[in-house]
């Protein structure tokens, strides 16, 4: 391997330099649109049984928004995990709202009827909430405590999650 | 040796486009399709290979009879889910 | 790796956790260590059980094949498959030099796919056995996805060793290859992604066939090929959802375009065009239709019957200069699918190719060559 020319090795430490400065400045201003402690964005989304649906008429309870769709593997395989977090929890005050980001509501609401999705599946195809949600991976949970804050974002679904899920949603439900 | 040959051209190439992916909304660039709205790329029709059997069959048949070999690709695209 | 919980540890230690992390990551160039970075899936699981059938130019050749893939771990998946050529060989080259024969190919692999965050690593073997030709693979292929899932970088690699026998004889010589392969694949709009694949192989041995002839100044003599052959391709292609265009008229349809360069230290250029269309009927049946046109330009030691004595030469008609048209159909149809658990498609393909050599003559009548092929494939695919 040649050694780099003067003016080349000058090049390669300036980007080196800018590469740690532009990475220090991304992390250090990591600008969630929903960052954790901050008050969730509210919205308004119809239901799959007709009625609307705002996330403050919530607040004093412990929300967990599932942003999935009907195309979305990881999603699919979840729902019936959520499933029994709302069952096991919404005596205790925990509410589970699945927005839906389909195109296509009449699919949306075929395949949550087919996986015996129990609790309610909220509508947002304009996707002005997902959008105010700041979402970049599919699917996306965001856990709210009972002032409407944001306290946990989970990005994505693997086998194990829904661990992680009992255990904030009793933490918050303690409080 | 020239000052910007291909390996170090690779190298600098590379080096960008890591730091435009991971790490929030790094400017200048910031992804312009969120997975929300991947729902289309989603669909089997929009994946360049469905059939891996049937694909590698019919690139054999041509392979054996061409002169060409090659680029075929592995592919992206899809739902992007986790 | 999935699932980052935001609010771990407080906000001051995760603040300068951060900063520290930041200058890491700024030097290993952010690859490893963003936040953001979510992981990739595995490939799903299926079954595929395949007919396929060749049928051109005097050579026959069918046979089954199989594919199994299936998650053994939780970031792992095996594959296996296996595939079966019949082959009944009558073709110009063999009836015109030689007599008819019949002898079967077996191909297998196996491969392990290993998902670690972002990337999708996997390494695969395969074997191709025949009376006369063994031929081993090894294959490293690594797919990373970027910029927000956006783009997919895939580098892979693959060495293979064959070893060339003839009937009567035995083994009696070996080749080897290298391939290296690098690709892109970026989503450019809601509905549009396109690639680009770039792929150079090397191959050095015995590249030639040992019951193959050549013509030199009338008469047949055994033809003589380089040891070493290396050849560059690239390959561009584009697909697009085109249903939302004409209002509701086009329902779900796709369109897809692809085009490779080809050339190599034989002289050999050639083009490659792809054209095809998708649509949906229903929702159980999925309708492809396909345009494929071919040319390539003759190795430089290639004649169909050479006027000089050269080092090398060659009456290889893969090597002529020729062009191939073929028009493709394929239909899928979804027996039963259970969206999460399970999906059972019912396939078959159908394309037919004309092979027209510019400088390959059929001795038999004294034309340039030509010949029709028909490719059938009938397939049961399903995924779980």
């Amino acid at each position: 391997m040649h050694q780099p020319t003067r003016p080349l090795r000058r090049l390669i430490r300036a980007t080196r330099h800018v590469l740690v400065a532009a990475g220090a400045v991304a992390m250090s201003v990591c600008a969630f649109a929903i960052a954790p402690a901050t008050v969730a964005p509210d919205f308004t989304l119809r239901t799959t049984d007709g009625p609307n649906l705002r996330l403050q008429e919530q607040r004093g309870r412990v929300v967990m928004v599932n942003f999935w769709a009907t195309w979305c593997g990881p999603c699919r395989k979840e729902m019936p995990q959520l499933n029994r977090l709302y069952e096991k929890y919404r005596s205790s005050g925990f509410v589970l709202l699945g927005v839906n980001v389909d195109e296509d509501t009449r699919n949306a609401v075929a395949v949550a009827a087919k996986l015996g999705v129990k609790f309610p599946v909220l509508l947002d195809t304009d996707k002005k909430t997902s959008q105010a949600y700041d979402l970049n991976a599919m699917p996306s949970t965001v856990l709210i405590d009972r002032d409407g804050r944001v306290r946990h974002v989970h990005r994505g679904y693997v086998d194990g999650t829904e661990d992680t899920y009992e255990a904030q949603i009793r933490a918050l439900l303690k409080e | 040796m020239t000052r910007l040959s291909t390996p170090r051209v690779a190298v600098l190439a590379t080096l960008l486009i890591a730091a435009c992916l991971g790490g929030c909304a790094i400017k200048p660039i910031e992804p312009w399709v969120k997975p929300f709205e991947r729902e289309r790329l989603a669909d089997p029709m929009m994946k360049f290979s469905r059939n891996a059997l049937a694909d590698k069959h019919r690139e054999h048949v041509f392979d054996v009879r061409e002169g060409a070999r090659g680029a075929t690709g592995v592919q992206g695209g899809g739902c992007g889910c986790n | 790796m999935a699932a980052i919980d935001c609010a771990a540890a407080g906000i001051t230690s995760t603040a300068l956790a951060r900063r520290l992390g930041a200058v890491l990551a700024g030097l290993l160039g952010g690859v490893f260590a963003a936040p953001m970075a979510h992981a990739v899936d595995l490939p799903e699981d299926r079954a595929e059980a395949m007919y396929h059938v060749y049928d051109g130019g005097g050579t026959k050749a069918t046979g089954p094949a199989l594919l199994v893939r299936k998650k053994i771990a939780d970031k792992v998946s095996l594959t296996g498959s296996y595939y079966i050529d019949m082959v009944s060989n009558a073709s110009i080259d063999v009836v015109t030099q030689a007599s008819a024969y019949k002898e079967n190919r077996s191909e297998y692999a196996l491969g392990l796919d290993y998902a670690y965050r972002d990337s999708l690593i996997t390494l695969s073997a395969g074997a191709s056995r025949e009376p006369d030709y063994t031929a081993n693979r090894i294959n490293l292929d690594i797919s990373q996805e970027v910029f927000g899932g956006m783009t997919t970088v895939a580098l892979g690699y693959t060495r293979g060793a064959d070893k060339v026998g003839k009937k009567g004889v035995g083994f009696f010589d070996d080749a080897q290859h290298w391939q290296y392969r690098f690709g892109i694949t970026q989503i450019l709009t809601p509905r549009v992604i396109a690639a680009a694949n770039f792929e150079a192989i090397s191959d050095s041995g015995y590249l030639g066939s040992p019951y193959r002839s050549a013509r030199v100044f009338g008469a047949y003599v055994h033809e003589e090929d380089p040891r070493t052959r290396t050849s560059r391709a690239m390959k561009f292609r584009l697909i697009g959802d085109v249903g939302g265009l004409g209002g509701d008229l086009l329902g779900r349809t796709s369109l897809r375009a692809e085009y490779r360069y080809f050339w190599d230290t034989w002289a050999i250029k050639a083009h490659t065009l792809e054209l095809g269309a998708s649509h949906y009927f229903g929702d159980a049946w999925l309708a492809d239709a396909g345009l494929r046109y071919y040319t390539q330009q003759h190795a430089l030691f290639y004649s169909d019957n050479a006027p000089t004595e050269t080092r090398y030469f060659s009456r290889n008609r893969q090597l002529s200069t020729f062009n191939s048209v073929g028009l493709s159909a394929k239909l899928a149809y979804t027996v039963k699918q259970v969206p999460g658990q399970y999906d059972i498609k019912l396939n078959g393909a159908y394309e037919r190719v004309r092979f027209k050599y510019a400088d390959f003559t059929d001795v038999r009548t004294g034309a340039a060559y030509a010949f029709d092929a028909n490719v059938l494939q009938l397939f049961v695919s399903a995924t779980f």
